[in-house]
């Protein structure tokens, strides 16, 4: 069984009017199952609104299944016992890196988990020492978390939930307020954390480009998996996406253009290397003569 | 009908030893109609740049004229200058505060000093431009969802009619189709409104695809100011200050590298299909030929993509990292149906 | 301009009042204000005054950093000091129409004058010298023994800490929020009191709902990494006092004896 997993999960959004009576109920998650091998880095893509938030609250423990389970390393989100328990071994980054910080220098906020946990005083600066190092924080350790970049935030807040020792963190958008470099430290840090730490990533994100180094990919649209695959399978179905909002990376797009005019490129390409590959030979055996002049 | 700055300086902390130039020797001119977009990292100034078009920043030196008129001539008439060019900032959603969205909106028209009866007019006009219909009017703008919320806050500054639309990343925290939308509806008011329109962006994607003018800023300059293709000619330089082309200026000039006759000046990914398909001795796929080179219509936006940064290069080994793959900026121009779902 | 307000106003130098436990210079700027305020002979002044000195000199913070801290409070000063000047009976030394001054009036005004300057420059000293984070760890710790009455130390001080990581940024969103208004064409800064008053609305509104969107967002995010209140929470900076606290401790208590004593014995 993999460290976190989904059975038959669904969530109710249940709105209430001003004298708590029951309004309405919108299904975030509906029937949703999924099973994360440990070690993994997995994309989960959707559109806003396609469940993926919910979810990812579901495996930190914020949000209890209203039908259905979820296991984390074998521990129900449900048993009330446990929470402190799941929440320590299934960390959690959020969207908004302003939001997130509580410590007024680097280094107090990335103790703040420890502390909580009752960790040692000598072993929270070991852990703080050792998380910064990771997410390549250390030389602003004594800075205010208000003179850093969105990026450099967001890494600050990874660092914070690698101090309580994970063994999985759940990322929910952590991008999706960060300009392009920013976006990039991030998604690099996590891959770090993933290959050197054997942390199981789960990334949130409606970026198409940051799931294609993941070794599985999950598209949700109305609280459920609608695809499941490795990044070269997922990608090579353009047209499929694009019925659930999302869009393939650019050279993704062009070789499936190509693809589809005939050319015989492979669907489902990553790189530009990979496009470069194929199209190459092709196109300098197929040049017309007036075109080669 | 113009904005044009001449050696627009603005300086925080002048005189002490933290003085910085936010702005250096700004000297720019945006003609009627156009449709610029306004590119540089974080803290390059494009964002200083933008508050001083509309007067909310006043520059330290230099002079900056709306339409011919100084507008740091004594008793001009600086209000009036707002409702002419307008200015939706970053997360415009924030600035909400009315009970509903229809009198949300007609705060702009209202400290215009409009009568009712025009307020009421504009509101429903620029509700109608973002795809807003009655239904929502007397919804709490709280509750409606990030995209809808954007376009109400857009809505409000299109209500005061402003000649020139600045928008600071209007597409921000937005998925694909949230991003979609908002383009297209500016796109629209573009084409049909003749509204001149900067659109200050961190994709490279959106303004190849929208935009007739690129202007580049780094360290409070203004680096490059030209066409898009012209720009991203110089792929090598933007990524020396943090910014990149789209992945298609990657894909172009490696082709070229390998000796195939490619324009390099190719940036969507229907150019770059059409004319590899022509080298080849193929025939683009109809339809899609004529529409592809023009601004059409929001379909399927490039993304708020991932730059390549300055250290990537534009050698191929260094794109296959996953950070390195801008999306795509493909637009199935001929397939309405499912832009009409949209709507 | 809002910017502008920084809160405080720590100066980051090594020096042994900085190392000093921040429940030792909470202790002691408080004790020195007693003192102040048991002062009344020329003295007792001198004597605050060479203390005084002694602190500032060892804080390693420039004087001109001290004394602009008085230029918030100079109007203050100014008409406390005319007050007590023209306005204390007594023997006049100087007299123009109405105004009077009198030997008891300057006396009083000097005094005055004194405490508050002394009291500005004394409590300076302290925030120079002390980060607010360990201003709160200080007080979290120091009224530590207030838990056992039901006052939620704990839950106060993290209250404290959260504020100041916040207030610069919710200040950063009210200029942001009045600038995106004015582009709407709202004005802040004519019309008389009520209309003033009533052009807040735009700017207060969103700006609430950002702090309330902050803290919900915030609440999240400390539950997420097992926050639950202070039970069972260890630090990660405890305090400990250092022999210099113990010294400090007994210098500040002796100099408060002193003028105590100048006080009831001279």
């Amino acid at each position: 069984m993999g460290i976190i997993k989904a059975v038959n999960l669904i969530f109710d959004y249940i709105r209430r009017d001003e004298e708590e009576q029951v309004e309405g109920v919108d299904r975030a998650l509906d029937g949703l199952n999924l099973d994360i091998k440990e070690g993994s880095f997995v994309a989960i893509l959707g559109h806003n609104g396609s469940g993926k938030s919910t979810f990812a609250k579901q495996v930190n423990g914020i949000l209890v299944p209203t039908e259905g389970t979820v296991l984390i390393s074998g521990m129900d989100t449900s048993d009330e016992e446990r929470i402190w328990d799941i929440r320590r071994t299934a960390g959690m980054v959020f969207q908004n890196p302003d939001n997130q910080i509580i410590g007024n220098t680097v280094e107090e906020d990335v103790g703040f988990g420890p502390e909580n946990l009752g960790v040692p005083t000598e072993e929270i600066w070991k852990r703080v020492d050792e998380s910064l190092e990771a997410v390549g924080m250390t030389a602003y350790r004594l800075k205010s978390p208000n003179k850093l970049s969105g990026g450099q935030k967001q890494r600050v807040s990874i660092a914070g939930v690698m101090a309580m020792k994970p063994k999985c963190i759940i990322l929910d958008e952590p991008t999706a307020m960060l300009d392009p470099n920013g976006r990039k430290d991030v998604i690099r840090t996590v891959h770090d954390l993933n290959r050197r730490e054997k942390i199981t990533v789960l990334l949130i994100t409606h970026y198409m480009e940051e799931a294609v180094d993941a070794d599985r990919v999950i598209v949700m649209d109305g609280g459920r998996v609608v695809m499941d695959g490795t990044p070269r399978e997922i990608f090579s179905r353009v047209k499929e996406l694009k019925t659930y909002s999302l869009d393939v990376p650019q050279v993704t797009e062009l070789a499936d253009e190509l693809a589809e005019a005939g050319l015989p490129i492979t669907r489902g390409v990553l790189t530009m290397d990979e496009l470069l590959a194929e199209l190459v030979p092709y196109m300098k055996e197929h040049m017309t003569c007036q075109s080669k002049q | 009908m113009s904005i044009k700055a001449v050696n627009l300086c603005h300086v925080y902390g002048q005189g002490t030893a933290l003085e910085q130039y936010a702005l250096k020797n700004v000297n720019l001119e945006i003609e009627d109609g156009q449709f610029i977009g306004l590119i540089g990292h974080t803290g390059s100034g494009k964002s200083t740049l933008i508050q001083h078009f509309n007067g909310l920043l006043r520059a330290t030196s230099g002079e900056l004229y709306y339409n011919g008129e100084n507008i740091y001539a004594p008793g001009y008439d600086m209000k009036k200058l707002r409702s002419k060019v307008g200015l939706v900032f970053q997360y415009p959603e924030h600035q909400l505060f009315e009970v509903d969205v229809f009198s949300d909106v007609c705060f702009g028209p209202r400290n215009q000093g409009l009568s009712e009866e025009e307020i009421r007019a504009r509101a429903v006009e620029a509700l109608e431009q973002v795809g807003l219909d009655e239904s929502y009017y007397r919804q709490s703008p709280f509750e409606l969802s990030g995209g809808q919320k954007r376009r109400v806050a857009i809505a409000g500054v299109l209500a005061m009619h402003p000649e020139v639309l600045i928008l600071d990343e209007p597409t921000a925290g937005l998925d694909p189709k949230g991003r979609d939308e908002i383009l297209g509806e500016i796109e629209k008011l573009h084409r049909e409104r003749h509204m001149t329109i900067i659109l200050v962006s961190h994709s490279m994607e959106d303004v190849a695809r929208y935009a007739d003018r690129l202007i580049v800023m780094n360290r409070g300059e203004k680096m490059f100011d030209d066409t898009p293709r012209n720009v991203f000619r110089h792929y090598k330089e933007l990524e020396a200050i943090g910014l990149a082309a789209p992945q298609v200026t990657y894909i172009v000039q490696a082709l070229r590298k390998e000796g195939i006759p490619i324009d390099d000046s190719l940036i969507t990914v229907e150019e770059a299909r059409d004319a590899i398909l022509r080298l080849v001795g193929k025939e683009p796929p109809a339809g899609d030929e004529l529409q592809a080179g023009e601004k059409a219509p929001a379909e399927s936006m490039p993304p708020v993509g991932e730059e390549s940064g300055r250290s990537d290069g534009a050698e191929a080994e260094d794109e296959s990292g996953a950070s390195g793959v801008p999306d795509a900026a493909g637009a199935e121009v001929s397939d309405s149906s499912e832009q009409e779902d949209r709507k | 301009m809002l910017r502008e307000i920084t809160l405080g106003q720590y100066y980051p130098v090594d020096s042994v009042l900085h190392r000093m436990d921040p429940r030792t210079k909470l202790l002691g700027t408080l004790l020195f204000i007693i003192s102040l305020f048991c002062t009344d002979s020329f003295l007792g002044y001198g004597a605050a005054a060479l203390f005084l000195a002694v602190t500032i000199k060892l804080s390693k913070v420039p004087f001109k950093f001290m004394v602009r801290g008085l230029k918030a409070v100079l109007v203050l000063l100014l008409i406390s000091v005319s007050f007590n000047l023209f306005l204390t009976p007594g023997t006049a030394i100087f007299q123009l129409g109405f105004l009077k001054i009198t030997w008891e009036g300057l006396r009083t005004a000097v005094f005055m004058a004194l405490r508050l300057v002394f009291l500005v420059l004394g409590s300076s000293v302290m925030t120079l010298t002390t980060t607010p984070n360990e201003l709160t760890d200080g007080l979290e710790k120091g009224l530590g023994f207030l838990k056992k009455v039901g006052v939620p130390v704990h839950e106060v001080a993290m209250m404290m800490s959260i504020a100041l990581r916040f207030i610069p940024i919710l200040i950063e969103e009210a200029d942001k929020i009045m600038k995106a208004q004015m582009a709407r064409g709202a004005d802040f800064e004519s019309g008389n009191l009520v209309h003033r008053a009533k052009s807040m609305v735009p700017l207060l509104v969103p700006l609430f709902i950002s702090a309330f969107r902050r803290a919900t967002d915030l609440a999240m995010a400390m539950e997420a990494r097992c926050y639950r209140g202070g039970e069972g929470r260890t630090k990660m900076k405890p305090l400990h006092y250092q022999r210099r606290d113990r010294i400090a401790q007994i210098v500040i208590l002796c100099y408060l004896a002193v003028i105590i004593g100048m006080r009831f014995v001279l």
